[in-house]
């Protein structure tokens, strides 16, 4: 199997993850949904030198992880797969800010490396809690979810849409390529000219496809609406989650749990 | 005399380029007929099929199913009454496990969640497949999909199924399966198919397309027969049809039947 085929089967192994029956599975997906919206909020509202304060925020993905048996080397390889984005992001910030913040022993620490980890570490929080989600609630879940909190119907149906013919092209995609690969003998790269040829191909046949999709779903009335079976209702146990964690994060946002923590053992060893 | 299930009555239709793909199809098929669609690839079976669902509405003539005319206002109730199978079950199948898959069509019909299950179960397990409810569809077998993928069609009831080259892909013991499968099914059934061996087994009756236009309607014993109007539409007797050919001499007949 070609390395998008593999890609594909990562892709389709999440929807594999999210067919799970741990507790948090059994959360609706509004309280999971609600309680990310708030941690990830939580995350992005620290300043941009900010990077102690973050750490303790590693509780709740790492939760996620525990709590709805997911492969956490599974998901830090993906993360670790879109981590170049991040790192393109900021990775001009010690040029350009080079102001020294603090000294580490004789080495001066600018503002633009402290702003740079920071958006690393944001980064590692913020996706690996919306990958946990997404593992342990499903793209069927969130987009009903989103629906019932308010999110116009559109949008939720574009949301859809975008994850199902997502797969369609990474499917087409993987075709072409083992296509291209049987017929280019030893040849790794390819033409910019073949390239576009590909790429005008793939979007056709990815349309091709789309449509037969679609049309497959209108047969079965599909009406613009994702039903999912054994929707959950907001419980005592949604309302204990999402109470919960949004003081969890309360008291991380207002204190600095690591520096808190450091100064009582700094005390403790003086 | 029961009303027929499914009405064509002078079916026409073009596609947007002006590429005539239906010229005025005419046919009737009573409740409980089961009847092949032949043609050759482009003669126009797979733009009939999709009439029937409302996929497409007819350019020209007029067609009716279930006593309901296919058109926009009755578009929910055709579809109700009219499951069709896919030639690919992966354009079907696409929720995250083949039990939220079967129970997507049902749900949409607005079947109340308790209800839903139990047909889910129901149909998967008509199809031999209730081992399969928690498994992602994108794992399974093309057998296990078809399977899959005919199950949430059943689940829903339909008066008539329609299915597109349902023994595609599959190997010969899942083709056998599914064969078996669908005879035990009292549905309207409208196979198009090149497997003349499946349509000789399942239907009592074959249409022939050709470029477009209806052929021959008859038997489909009868149909087969006829090399002729085979051969015109790129088609060949079924294997299971053809007569024995005197065979050459041989010194040992490895099985010690002839032919």
């Amino acid at each position: 199997m070609n390395e998008l085929g593999r890609n594909l089967i990562d892709i389709g192994y999440i929807d594999t993850l999210s067919a799970g029956d741990s507790p948090l599975h059994r959360l609706d997906p509004r309280a999971k949904l609600l309680t990310t919206f708030l941690f990830i909020s939580a995350v992005v509202s620290f300043n941009k030198y900010e990077v102690s304060a973050l750490v303790p925020f590693f509780l709740y993905p790492a939760f996620l992880i525990l709590a709805g048996e997911l492969p956490a080397r599974y998901l830090a390889g993906k993360l670790l797969a879109v981590a170049p984005f991040a790192v393109l992001v900021g990775i001009f910030n010690p040029v350009l800010d080079r102001q020294i913040l603090f000294q580490l022993g004789p080495v001066g620490v600018s503002g633009g490396w402290v702003s740079f980890i920071s958006i690393l570490t944001r980064f590692a929080l913020t996706v690996s809690a919306a990958l946990a989600l997404l593992s342990v609630t499903g793209m069927n879940g969130i987009c009903e979810a989103l629906a019932r909190l308010g999110v116009p119907r559109p949008f939720v149906v574009q949301l859809l849409f975008l994850n199902r013919y997502l797969l369609a092209l990474t499917g087409e995609a993987e075709r072409m390529s083992r296509a291209r690969s049987l017929r280019s003998s030893a040849r790794k790269i390819m033409d910019l000219r073949i390239y576009e040829q590909l790429l005008g191909q793939l979007l056709l046949r990815t349309l091709d496809r789309a449509e037969r999709v679609y049309r497959a779903m209108l047969c079965r009335g599909f009406d613009g609406r994702i039903r999912v079976v054994r929707f959950s209702k907001i419980g005592s146990r949604e309302t204990a989650f999402v109470l919960c964690w949004a003081g969890v994060f309360a008291v991380f946002r207002a204190m600095n749990i690591s520096l808190v923590f450091g100064n009582l053992v700094m005390g403790a060893m003086k | 005399m029961n009303r027929p299930m499914v009405e064509a009555d002078k079916l026409q239709y073009s596609y947007p380029d002006g590429t005539a793909a239906l010229s005025g199809v005419s046919f009737h098929i009573a409740p409980g007929e089961s009847v092949a669609l032949v043609g050759e690839n482009g003669a126009g079976k797979s733009t009939l099929l999709q009439h029937f669902t409302g996929c497409l509405f007819p350019s020209g003539g007029l067609l009716k199913v279930a006593g309901l005319l296919v058109d926009r206002k009755n578009l929910p109730a055709v579809r109700r009454a009219v499951g069709m199978v896919f030639q690919n079950p992966d354009d079907q199948l696409f929720m995250p496990t083949v039990f939220e898959d079967v129970a997507f069509g049902l749900l949409n019909l607005g079947v109340p969640e308790a209800e839903a299950d139990a047909k889910v179960l129901d149909a998967l397990k008509t199809v031999g497949a209730a081992h399969l409810s928690g498994r992602p569809p994108y794992r399974l077998s093309q057998g296990e999909k078809r399977a899959a993928a005919i199950a949430g069609v059943l689940a829903m009831a339909p008066e008539i199924l329609v299915m597109d080259e349902p023994s595609s892909n599959l190997d010969p013991l899942s083709r056998r399966r599914l064969i078996a499968l669908l005879k035990t099914f009292g549905h309207t059934k409208i196979i198009a198919t090149h497997d003349l061996d499946l349509a000789l087994e399942l239907c009592e009756r074959t249409i022939v397309i050709h470029k477009g236009s209806l052929t021959a309607d008859g038997p489909t014993a009868e149909i087969f027969r006829n090399d002729a109007l085979l051969g015109k539409s790129s088609l060949e007797r079924p294997p299971s049809m053809r007569s024995c050919q005197p065979a050459a001499p041989r010194a040992v007949d490895p099985d010690g039947t002839s032919c």
